[in-house]
């Protein structure tokens, strides 16, 4: 992750956060399924407490997603093709904040 | 310019997928989602391995960018179809980098990969190879880069006050709090915050859900009610010029206003630059 600043697009969601220092980050991460199973290739996007958009991730092969955001109040939202869903999490500072998210 | 000149939908090209003279080109940062799947037949330019000059911090050169279009078999008469991952943002920038050198006929597709995904339309792993433009007989020659589209950091600190300078990165972003989109981890070197009297009008308010565009109507209101003058020149700029470029396209593309530029220096550069004036909401 040391050559962030020269990229901006979105990463593989599939990774671990080694390399990561999770202490100075809040991170907001979760699984994202239809039907029971993971949502390969959803669009997650990350809305601030106003409703506007921050930023969009694609779903790992095993549904999972990760944002670097802020402490507050942030609106997961996901589409895939025929489902959406969204769920509210409460990120605190200093730790991976899990969440899980259910389309239909 | 109307919107057809500039843009096609999801139905255009799946049904011009194999025109002779269409060109189908995934820009991405990330490579692997085009590794994984494409649409049929299309191309893969890698925005920071091809786009990027890879020494010094700039686009490629006008001889790069020939032996770059070449390479990929696309001639100067073909039309370009460019699309992507991220909302188009690295498709949009290379769009705008076509115009650079001259380009004629490129068009962005609307909602990009995602729309194309979300329609479940065909998507394939296997590769093909465009026949290479023989490199003397039918070589790609790009014309000389065009200097009416792209800002660089003087005329951003000289617009201050005197241009519209438009932040289209996320309101936390502008504010100071975070420093870059909320997928990276955000320890970064440059100071937080934007430029004086720059207004911040995301990217993402041009875009529906699905990554199309926003009705050439919704648009101008979208810029007049945040208090952009149209009429007056204006400057876009986020943090590496990618998001700006998608801003760009939509004022001098699809609005088809006059003097707009794309600042692709951006965040990554001013929030670094010593001695000029930043505001800071936090």
């Amino acid at each position: 992750m040391s050559n962030v600043a020269s990229g901006c697009g979105a990463p593989d969601q599939g990774r671990d956060l080694d390399g990561v220092d999770v202490s100075r980050e809040t991170v907001v991460q979760g699984t994202v399924t239809a039907a029971g199973k993971p949502a390969a290739g959803a669009y997650v996007r990350l809305l601030d407490s106003s409703g506007e958009f921050t930023a969009e991730v694609v779903a790992s092969q095993e549904g999972r997603f990760r944002f670097f955001t802020r402490p507050g109040t942030w609106t997961v939202r996901a589409l895939a093709p025929g489902a959406s869903g969204e769920a509210q999490v409460k990120a605190a500072a200093g730790k991976a904040n899990d969440i899980s998210l259910n389309l239909s | 310019m109307s919107r057809e000149d500039v843009l096609v939908d999801t139905q255009w090209a799946a049904a011009h997928l194999d025109d002779l003279g269409v060109v189908l080109v995934e820009v991405d940062e990330d490579t692997t989602a085009y590794e994984k799947g494409h649409i049929p037949g299309a191309v893969r330019v890698d925005w920071k391995t091809e786009l990027q000059d890879p020494i010094r911090r700039d686009y490629v050169d006008k001889a790069g960018f020939e032996r770059l279009l070449s390479e990929k078999g696309i001639g100067n008469d073909d039309t370009v179809i460019l699309y992507g991952g991220n909302n188009n943002w690295f498709a949009a920038y290379a769009y705008w980098y076509f115009k650079i050198y001259g380009h004629e006929k490129v068009k962005l597709l609307d909602g990009g990969r995602k729309k194309w995904e979300l329609e479940s339309r065909e998507m394939v792993a296997e590769v093909k190879a465009r026949p290479k433009t023989a490199y003397r007989k039918t070589a790609y020659r790009a014309k000389e880069p065009r200097t009416d589209i792209r800002a660089l950091r003087d005329e951003v600190v000289a617009a201050i006050g005197a241009k519209n300078l438009i932040d289209v990165r996320s309101p936390d972003e502008y504010a100071g709090r975070l420093l870059a989109p909320a997928h990276l981890p955000q320890e970064q070197a440059q100071r937080a915050g934007h430029i004086p009297t720059a207004k911040n009008i995301p990217w993402s308010k041009a875009a529906n859900e699905d990554g199309t565009f926003k009705s050439d109507e919704e648009l101008r209101k979208l810029y007049r009610d945040a208090g952009v003058d149209l009429e007056r020149d204006t400057i876009a700029y986020c943090r590496i010029g990618e998001r700006s470029a998608h801003t760009w396209f939509v004022l001098h593309e699809l609005l088809g206003l006059g003097n707009v530029k794309n600042y692709d220096g951006s965040w990554t550069e001013y929030g670094s630059l010593v001695g000029v004036p930043i505001e800071r909401e936090v």
